[in-house]
Formats: C-alpha cells, structure tokens, sequence
C-alpha cells in the first residue's frame, strides 16, 4: 500500500493556537484500516481529539471512504454531526444513511436477578417433557408391535434386517477389537492378584463370572450406543430438518411402525447377538493372557468354565443385551425426533443422546443386578 | 463446429461510456464432469458497475460457472479471471484478499444457523480482527438498515426468519466488507411475488448507492428483466449471446425464442418495456404485475 492512501489525520493549528482543524485524507476503507495496528493509531488521535469541541473537520482530502470509515468518524464525534465539518456531496450521501441508521437500537434481552430459578424451572420442566415423550414413545412402540404382530405380512422386514446389518454385522470388527483387549487386562490383572495366594485356578471363575454376566453387555451396549445411537440420532434429526419426517406422515406412513420399530427390533435382535461375540472375543482373550501369564492352558480353561459360571448367568447376560438394544434404540430415537431445525442443535441433540443412551444403560445393569442378586451364583 | 461460432455473439458489448477492464474476465473456460462437458470454450466478460444476469436452461451449468468465478470449483481448462488476477492461480493471501471484495448470496442464504442475525452480518467483520466491537455493532445496524432489516430481529435466529428476511440477512452479510462486486444465486427464488419484487427494488437501489458491480444467476424472467444491464445466454454449452435485454431478444435462436418469448416472457416483457420508459428515473415496483406461477 502507498504511502499517500494510507489513512491519516492531519491536525493544523490556527495561528490563535486555540481552535484546531483536522483534514483527514487517504483511503477510509475496511480493508485498509483493517491493516495492521493502523487502526490503533487513528483511534488513538481520535481519543486525544474528543475533548476539544472547537475543532473543524475537513473530509474533501480523503480519496474514499466507506460505511465503516464513516462509521469510524461518527463514532468518534459522539454519534451526532460536528458544528463545523466540510464534505463533499458523495460523503453527504453516506453520512446521511449513517445518522439514519444511527436511530436503531439493539433490543435488550433482559436478564432477571432471580433467573436461577427460571433455569432450574425450565430444566426441571424439560426433564419432564422427556419423561412425558420417552413413555408415549414407549406406548406407541408397543402399539406398533401388537400391529406387526397381528399381521407380520405388512411390517418393515427390510428395514429391520438393514438396520440389523448397519447395528449388528458392521459392529462386529470393532466389539472383537475391545472384548479381546479387555478379556487380555482383565485376565493379566486378576492372573497377578491370584498367583500371589496361589489361587490361580480361580482365574476362570473371576473372568468367566464378569464377563459373561457383567462386561460383555455391557461392552457391546456401550460400543453400539456411540456408534448405532448416535447415527440414529443423526439420521433422523437431519431428516427432521430436511422435512422427510413430515413427507412420511402427509403419506400416511406412520413413523413408529417404519422408522422406529424397526430400529427397536433390530437392536433387540442384534444386541444378544453382539453379547455373544464380545463374550466370546473377550474370553479369547482372557485365555490367551492366562496361558501366557499362568501357564492354564486352552482345554482346562474350557472344561472349568460351564462348573464355575452357572447357565443363568449367560441366560441373564442375554437378556441385559436385549434390554440395553431396546434402550439405546428408544432413547436414540427419542432425541432424533426432537431436533430443531439447525446444526447446532444438530450436534447437541447427537451428543445428549449418545450421552443419555450409556446412562440408561448402566441405570438399567444396576436394576438388573438388583432383581437377579440371588441368581445364578 | 468452427472456431468462431463458440464466440458469444457481442451485442453492444460495452453498455454505456468506456467501462475501463472487466472485473471478472472468462477465457475459453472448459467444464467436465466425468464424461460430461458442461462448458465447452465459454468466453464471459463483465464490466464493472453493470448487472450482468447468466441465463439458461437447467444443467447448463449457471451456477457451476457462479462457484468458478467464486474459486468454489475448478474449471477443467481456461482461466477465470476477477479483479485481473487468474482464481486457479492466485495465492491463499491473494485469494483472501480477492475474498474481501466480493459478496455472495447463496439460493437458501446459508446463514450460520447456529448464531444470531446479529452475528451472521458481524461476522465478516470480527474475523478481520481489526475492528473495535463497537464500531461493528453500529455498522451491522447500517447493514440491517440498508436491506430493510428492523433492529428488533437482530437477536433472531435464523430458523425463526422467513424466507424474504433470510435473504434480507443473506444480503445484508454478503456487504458486510462492502464488496465491490456481488454475486447473487437465484436471488428472488422461493419469495412470493411482493417479497421478490420488494427484493429486486433493494437489490437497484444497492446497486446505485454502492456502486456495485452485481453477477446474477436466475431463472425468473421479471427479476432478470427488471434488473439486467446485461444478459448471457447460456446455452450449447457456451455463451450463446451476451448483451442488454432488448437486443438479446432479437437474437434468432431457437432456444432464446422459446425462452424468452414463450407465455411468462411475453408478460415479463411489458415489465421491459415499462422500464423503458421510465429509463433514467427511480423505478416504482407499486403497479400490479403477474403472479409468477
């Protein structure tokens, strides 16, 4: 950038000393003051400026100058028009439209002392509004399965079975990954306590117990939670959004019975399955490490395994996998369907109900563990 | 197909007086996608202080050749030239800097849907983070003020605003930086007949009172002849004729005959020729006219 178009502010002094004119000159535009620490400078002239009210400002210097310019200016008068000030008609012009728009003002949002409350009373009113939609989603599922029921000719079978494929087959990769791993610590860390009391047999029964009873559900329900529940969320806020929800229903085709259920079905059938396979994977696992650990070996581990873990027990970690399924699926649906249209509530609404979905999950283990304490030991 | 029947049919190419070099300038511009060709040797000037409209049927690749000039896409072959400086070429620095000069109204506004009125036209502002904040409040009043927008919806979101108003918004943050060069897609598509013609009146008078040099992509022939100093036909894959609407018109082609002068142009042209008549005056958008289909 030239010298010569560098905004600047020339302050003359009248031969009295006392009455001072500044003529401004230069290119006033945005993207030349928005050049570095150019900015300060003028704003800095300007402060010393402002209290000498005598001064007459001369504008016809400036090559050009835009609404940020002007507004610059304006500003720095106090919002109103200099007694003495000298522009040329293109400048009239665009101070004419500042001192119009000068007459807005933002609208105040007005925050109340005691707005706590109102937030506790909104979040509280909220947690009932969820509450409130969470069992009318509930009472319509059960509507909609008793309809599926009484003619399963007419229900959704390719929607559960691609939902079964995108929950259920396409997780499989990722809950062997972690049931493995965690079979691996679990039996390294148990292996170390056992040997020093020379109860390495036991081995079996701690992992055998905790994983098929307690850790392989709950595995899978989380893994399946981050990744089937936030997609189910995704999908059916960005079709909330896109007004496809609302397509469905001027067709008559009711959400529950095409988008709901079949995610709920699918997720009830896939999970046991999942259950199976982390259980599995992290036995696997826990064998591997126990071999190398404490030199049990493959056939022992197996042969104990049906006397230290009773039957119930995986009958139980079934059921868990069912339950949590129909869970995360509900729940994810749940926030899916109250997204507003917008990204940002988009995201939030991905995130609580991911979030919400591995809570009611593990609300949902301690329940179980209170209704079957007596079984299966 | 000879070399110079892809040249567009110059119809009084420089409008008005001498316009000096054309801010955005498209040389032999090639667009393929796939097997595809869009553009076949497409050859566009603009002149600055002009309203320049491009036409043409669907999948004539308009609003491809609207991206192009933004550097959104990259032309296959050929060079797209703004400000005098070559797009596919020009630096990130360069590039930004192009970018503060320009303004882009997207078809559905593409507001930040997350902030605020308010905070969609100051945002431009703020990322130049140079501006004290209280400068920038005043000035996106002004902005608001300018494209008819009350200061009461400055704290609305955009979810909450109709579709006159998004655009209104849209509008008022593509000036933000005060661009000297505008870029509209669609500008009047999915308003009601008294919201596009309010819009069209406020995209005329922005366009005398800044100066602006205005690129305009539509479909709807009020829009394009009330505001059009120029138009391009966009058609056989190349600019099939370029110049003011009058002599567009005359040009014998079968496409711009169907188009132009099927049952909707018929009746967007009495707009033209009401616009002729009071050429040179403010024009008044109050007498009733045709509602669009």
């Amino acid at each position: 950038m030239q010298i010569e178009n560098t905004p600047t502010l020339t302050i003359e002094h009248s031969a009295g000393g006392a009455a001072q004119s500044v003529m401004a000159s230069g290119i006033w535009q945005v993207h030349v003051l928005s050049q570095k620490g150019l900015l300060k400078g003028i704003n800095r002239t300007f402060t010393s400026l402002k209290k000498k009210a005598e001064l007459e400002w001369d504008l016809t210097g400036v090559a050009s100058i835009d609404h940020i310019g002007a507004q610059l200016f304006w500003n720095a008068w106090g919002k109103k028009r200099p007694p003495r000030l000298v522009l040329d008609p293109r400048q009239e012009e665009l101070f004419a439209r500042i001192e119009q728009a000068s007459r807005h003002t933002l609208p105040r949002t007005k925050t109340s002392p005691l707005n706590w409350i109102i937030v506790l009373g909104a979040g509280l009113l909220s947690f009932f509004e969820h509450l409130h939609g969470f069992i009318e989603l509930i009472g319509r599922l059960v509507q909609d399965l008793g309809r599926f029921i009484r003619r399963p000719n007419t229900g959704p079978w390719r929607e559960i079975s691609a939902n079964i494929y995108h929950a259920g087959f396409q997780a499989l990769g990722i809950t062997a990954l972690v049931g493995f791993l965690i079979g691996v610590v679990l039996s390294y860390l148990s292996a170390q306590q056992l040997s020093q009391f020379g109860g390495d047999i036991y081995l079996v029964n701690i992992l055998g117990m905790s994983v098929i009873r307690e850790l392989g559900p709950l595995l899978a329900a989380i893994l399946v939670a981050g990744r089937s529940g936030s997609s189910i969320t995704a999908q059916l806020g960005v079709m909330k959004v896109t007004e496809e929800l609302d397509a469905m229903l001027v067709m008559g085709i009711s959400h529950g019975f095409r988008l709901i259920m079949p995610k709920v079905v699918a997720l009830a059938i896939s999970m046991p399955l999942l259950v199976v396979w982390t259980d599995a994977m992290a036995l696997i696992g826990g064998m591997a490490s126990a071999k190398l650990e404490l030199g049990l070996s493959f056939r022992y581990f197996l042969q104990k395994l049906p006397d230290a873990v009773p039957l119930v027990n995986y009958i139980i970690g079934l059921l868990k996998g069912m339950t949590f399924g129909m869970l995360i699926a509900l729940v994810s649906c749940h926030f899916g369907l109250r997204i507003k249209p917008n990204t940002e509530s988009l995201g939030r609404g991905t995130t609580t109900s991911v979030v919400t979905a591995i809570t009611v999950v593990i609300l949902a283990d301690a329940v179980f563990a209170i209704i079957f304490s007596g079984v299966g030991f | 197909m000879g070399e110079t029947s892809r040249r567009p049919q110059q119809l009084n190419r420089k409008p008005e007086e001498d316009v000096g070099p054309p801010v955005v300038e498209i040389r032999n511009l090639w667009t393929k996608f796939g097997k595809t060709v869009v553009h076949q040797d497409l050859n566009l000037e603009i002149y600055a202080g002009e309203i320049l409209s491009i036409v043409g049927g669907s999948g004539t690749g308009k609003t491809v050749l609207l991206r192009q000039m933004l550097g959104l896409e990259t032309p296959t072959r050929g060079c797209v030239r703004v400000f005098g400086e070559d797009i596919s070429e020009a630096g990130p620095e360069q590039l930004q800097r192009m970018r503060n000069h320009w303004g882009m109204l997207f078809q559905q506004g593409a507001l930040y849907s997350a902030l605020t009125v308010f905070d969609n036209i100051a945002l431009p502002m703020r990322e130049l983070r140079a501006l004290p904040e209280d400068v920038i409040r005043d000035a996106v009043l002004l902005k608001m003020d300018m494209v008819g927008l009350g200061a009461e919806h400055a704290n609305k979101m955009p979810a909450d605003l109709s579709g006159g108003m998004t655009k209104r918004a849209a509008l008022a943050r593509a000036l933000a930086l005060e661009p000297r060069l505008l870029f509209l897609d669609e500008p009047t598509a999915g308003l009601d007949p008294d919201a596009s013609d309010a819009f069209v009146t406020l995209i005329h008078a922005l366009h005398r009172e800044l100066k602006l040099t205005v690129v305009m992509v539509t479909h709807d022939l009020d829009t394009l002849f009330a505001l059009s100093s120029r138009i391009a036909v966009l058609a056989e894959k190349h600019v099939l004729a370029v110049g003011p609407s009058r002599d567009v018109l005359r040009v014998n082609h079968p496409f711009i005959k169907q188009f132009f002068l099927g049952g909707r142009g018929t009746r967007a042209l009495e707009v033209l020729d009401e616009r002729d008549e009071e050429r040179d005056e403010d024009r008044d958008d109050a007498e009733e006219e045709e509602p669009k289909e």
